[in-house]
């Protein structure tokens, strides 16, 4: 399991890594982490004849808040966005779902925004970005544009990001006052990809649940204030939405009773932990 | 840093275990190979090649990683510390491989190394964690002999252990 030929290219600035991209399009890849890269390019699932490393442009690496959003850059660490003193003020949600992924010995590696640009469905960050109704920045040598990550993510392993564009930032919105928060998976074991993930907010208005792990991308609905059997019938309506995948770990069915099950639990948590 | 062409072999400069060494690697030559092919440190084993056993776990600039998730090319620069940078001295063992060996907590070795160098830098970060930390943290790693329960005794008993030093000290 050795990865096929490639160039490799450190970029120094932003703007030798758009450059890399708009000169080579599809051929190449931006590699940060790698955590989720290296696997595919070993497996060969990914060919591409250039990598472009942006893990030394220094502006990438920058966790702010601005717009009442958490922005983390494209080099940002996924321990990185865990050992930010502000996280768990700004948004718990964030801090509850960021041990989830994968390994303490990968999250070492691995960034934020590498795992929303590469957007396996059981991953954690796309699944609370689309629950928080989040923002992918994305970025050419020409232009700029933000994204809501309902729009970004639009099937398997597969994105709104054209060939020249580099995701640049990704943008969590902070928590509201009075809002509670939940976030559950079930998976064989700690650290497995999950086989169902489930991430809730709730307000005086409704909650919000989002799901990972079923469909072939992330998906949120709203519940309003739905509770006893009408919540159950809501919950299998959207579990039968999600059109459910079958593979090795679970068959559609028990993933849509694990929707049922642990996202009743999921809501039922936020409400409880709202002040 | 030049655009480093596929199929060539491009020289890659690391601090390893304290001495700077070099050597020539492709960009798509893994580290875990780059440690073991090229530089001759063969203590870091390949197991899995996908980040999921931890077999390969070493230290890069201070934090447990996957050599196998990472391509040398990428290292170029890094400070790297591998299971041969434990023992103190020659013949001495570390509190914390001192602790493997009493505690059995390992029979055919091939996952110790990965799991030695995750715990060294862990109980550095972390120098009383709770049993429940320990195994969290063991997550990260495969063993099919020993079934965990010696390796998270050896992991508390060397916190215990390192805890007295640093007070000592």
């Amino acid at each position: 399991m050795k990865p096929a030929k490639f160039d490799y290219l450190r970029a120094g600035s932003l703007a030798e890594a758009h450059e890399a991209l708009a000169a080579e399009g599809p051929d190449a890849s931006v590699i940060a982490g790698g955590q989720t890269l290296v696997p595919l390019l070993s497996m060969r699932m990914a060919r591409p004849r250039l990598l472009v490393d942006i893990m030394h442009v220094e502006e990438l690496s920058r966790i702010s808040v601005q717009d009442n959003a958490i922005r983390v850059g494209a080099a940002v660490r996924q321990a990185a966005l865990l050992g930010w003193p502000e996280l768990a003020k700004r948004q718990p949600l964030l801090a509850h779902a960021l041990p989830w992924i994968g390994h303490a010995q990968t999250r070492t590696r691995g960034t934020v925004c590498g795992s929303a640009a590469l957007a396996d469905p059981s991953a954690e960050i796309p699944l609370i970005l689309v629950a928080l109704r989040g923002e992918i920045e994305l970025s050419s040598g020409k232009a700029k544009r933000r994204i809501a990550a309902a729009d970004f993510f639009t099937g398997l392993m597969s994105t709104a990001r054209e060939d020249h564009e580099l995701v640049e930032a990704v943008r969590f919105p902070c928590a509201h006052h009075g809002e509670g928060h939940a976030f559950r998976e079930f998976a064989r074991r700690h650290g497995d990809f999950a086989i169902v993930a489930c991430a809730a907010i709730s307000d005086a208005n409704g909650t919000r649940l989002a799901i990972g792990g079923v469909a072939d991308r992330p998906l949120a609905q709203d519940f309003g204030t739905l509770d006893g059997s009408a919540l159950d019938d809501a919950l299998q309506d959207f579990a039968m939405e999600l059109e459910a995948r079958e593979d090795l770990n679970a068959t559609a069915g028990q993933r849509r009773d694990l929707v049922r099950q642990i996202g009743r639990l999921t809501i039922e948590e936020a409400r409880a932990c709202r002040v | 840093m030049p655009r480093l062409s596929a199929g060539r072999r491009h020289t890659v400069r690391v601090t390893l275990n304290g001495r700077a060494v070099e050597g020539e690697a492709e960009p798509r030559m893994l580290l875990t190979d780059f440690l073991r092919h090229v530089l001759g440190s063969t203590g870091t084993h390949v197991g899995c090649e996908h980040g999921v056993c931890g077999a390969c776990t070493i230290d890069i600039d201070g934090a447990p990683a996957r050599a196998c998730l990472t391509l040398a090319v990428q290292a170029d620069g890094a400070t790297i510390r591998t299971v041969e940078g434990l023992a103190p001295e020659p013949g001495r063992l570390s509190v914390l491989q001192d602790a493997f060996r009493r505690h059995h907590a390992l029979q055919c070795g091939f996952c110790t190394a990965g799991i030695l160098m995750s715990l060294d830098i862990y109980l550095r970060d972390t120098p009383s964690p709770t049993e429940q930390d320990v195994r969290e943290f063991l997550g990260g790693h495969l063993c099919r002999c020993t079934g965990y329960v010696p390796i998270v005794a050896a992991a508390l008993d060397a916190a215990q252990k390192l805890r007295g030093v640093a007070r000592d000290a």
